[in-house]
């Protein structure tokens, strides 16, 4: 990756589909990030490492905007989503510009959070129709393919608390993906899964990132997983990146020893 | 003693008097749902200083006596012209209304913040409009959470219909009352009235035990 530069990124298809720049993430007077500055290229997949309290899942929220960013400027597709630079001023973009970049961007939770008082179909096409201003017919046939895709066409009219998990999850990943996101942000997806339902979700997330150009930013302890999706690995300690590489240099080779035992201690 | 002549006789006027009552719960139950859903969403989201008339509003009402409120309301619109010629039973089924809106805007807050915060920022995950996501996602999940207690409001406020009385409003206990002195058959016309009151309020309650548990699971 090249090194960031202060300078504006051009609004074409080459500049990264995330960049970062000297972002900074303060929970009032704690500083979770600071002076960081990365980007993603469209197609990419990236999977964030630490210890927990290290700031790779706020960078995922920051990216969704359901945290303030407190300093600097996150650009998606080269354009700001929540903040951009005027006259060396920093200014916040109004709310429904922001709204509308977030259309590229969707996000599969730890906890699902699927709307318990829709079913299943419901939950997948809300925003499609709501915010793609989709007709009810294309967003129904889309769901129900979606749902064929993660295996769960028979369970459309259910409700969601009547699912597994594993489902529930699964169902989750259809809803992001109803959106049609350039973007996917998972954020520790497997974590509040049984053991024995972590592997229909990895094999969904396989196919995706095997059949998709989608980009993808993911934070998982599922270390073999990473190892087989990610492009690059990023390992952060304390709100910076220690150290970033292509998965097997990463997992083989860390040149940190604060990686090397963070690896021993997950692995 | 009992008189079963007075008692027969009593009751179709007191059923009379019961329509009343009816109409001042039913009226006041629908304005108490409505407004004090809007008093909730003013509380949250206005500018600061909405949020504060509101807050004052509801402070005012709540702490002071239904039977004041109604007298108070009904007097002054007595001194508006073109306000005279309301009833006043429907000035009184407001004034029960609004006053009961104070309380549900509470049970609304309550449910509101009882949503988890998952479920907004899976809402924002998916870029929902900030509507969208209220009338879609938090108001149904909150009202699950507020319903059985606009349930309780509804028989508490058919409990408080009697206050109607300051207006002059003949209901149930206003007619009993009368029944009972024009022929000093109290006995008779008070335990009708009491039945009566039962008989409406207990088959409410249990169907409000009912929607709970429904509602207690999707």
């Amino acid at each position: 990756m090249p090194p960031t530069e202060n300078t504006p990124s051009p609004h074409n298809d080459t500049a990264p589909a995330i960049e970062f720049r000297d972002v900074e993430k303060r929970f009032g007077t704690t500083t979770v990030l600071e002076n960081l500055n990365f980007t993603v290229a469209p197609g990419e997949r990236v999977t964030l490492i630490g210890p927990s309290g290290s700031g790779k899942t706020t960078i995922l929220r920051l990216v969704m905007t359901l945290e303030e960013l407190t300093g600097g400027y996150i650009y998606i597709d080269g354009m700001p989503l929540t903040f951009e630079e005027r006259d060396g001023k920093r200014v916040e973009l109004p709310k429904k510009t922001t709204r509308e970049m977030t259309t590229r961007i969707g996000m599969v939770f730890q906890q699902f959070n699927l709307f318990p008082n829709m079913t299943v179909l419901e939950n997948i096409i809300e925003a499609p129709i709501h915010v793609l201003k989709k007709s009810k017919e294309t967003a129904v046939a889309d769901a129900r393919s979606l749902l064929e895709r993660v295996g769960l066409s028979e369970k459309a009219d259910e409700h969601p608390t009547r699912l597994s998990g594993g489902q529930q999850q699964r169902v989750a990943i259809a809803r992001a993906l109803a959106m049609s996101p350039e973007i996917l942000l998972l954020d520790e997806v497997t974590s509040a899964l049984d053991p024995e339902l972590v592997g229909d979700v990895l094999a969904v997330l396989r196919d995706i990132a095997e059949t998709t150009d989608i980009t993808m930013l993911l934070v998982t302890h599922e270390m073999q997983f990473a190892r087989e999706v990610s492009d690059r690995v990023m390992m952060f300690d304390s709100g910076r990146v220690l150290e970033e590489g292509p998965p097997d240099l990463i997992f083989n080779d860390p040149s940190h020893e604060r990686t090397r035992s963070f690896l021993s201690s997950v692995l | 003693m009992w008189n079963w002549e007075f008692a027969a006789e009593a009751l179709p006027i007191l059923l009379r008097g019961f329509v009343n009552t009816l109409i001042a719960t039913v009226v006041g139950t629908i304005i108490a749902a409505i407004l004090g859903l809007i008093l909730a969403i003013a509380i949250r989201g206005l500018p600061r200083w909405i949020n504060w008339v509101v807050r004052l509003f509801v402070a005012f009402v709540r702490n002071t006596p239904l039977v004041v409120q109604l007298v108070f309301v009904y007097t002054a619109f007595s001194e508006i012209p073109g306000l005279v010629d309301i009833p006043a039973l429907v000035v009184g089924s407001g004034v029960i209304g609004v006053h009961y809106a104070t309380y549900m805007s509470e049970s609304y807050r309550a449910g509101i913040d009882a949503v988890p915060p998952g479920q907004r920022e899976a809402a924002i995950a998916l870029s929902l409009p900030p509507v969208r996501t209220f009338t879609a996602v938090i108001l149904p999940q909150a009202l699950r959470a507020t319903i059985p207690s606009l349930g309780n409001y509804a028989v508490a406020m058919f409990k408080d219909t009697p206050f109607l009385f300051a207006l002059s409003v003949v209901e149930l206990v206003t007619s009993a009352q009368q029944f009972g002195a024009s022929k000093f058959a109290y006995t008779e016309a008070f335990t009708l009235a009491g039945l009566i009151f039962l008989a409406a309020s207990y088959p409410t309650s249990l169907l409000i035990q009912r929607l709970e548990r429904r509602l207690a699971t999707y």
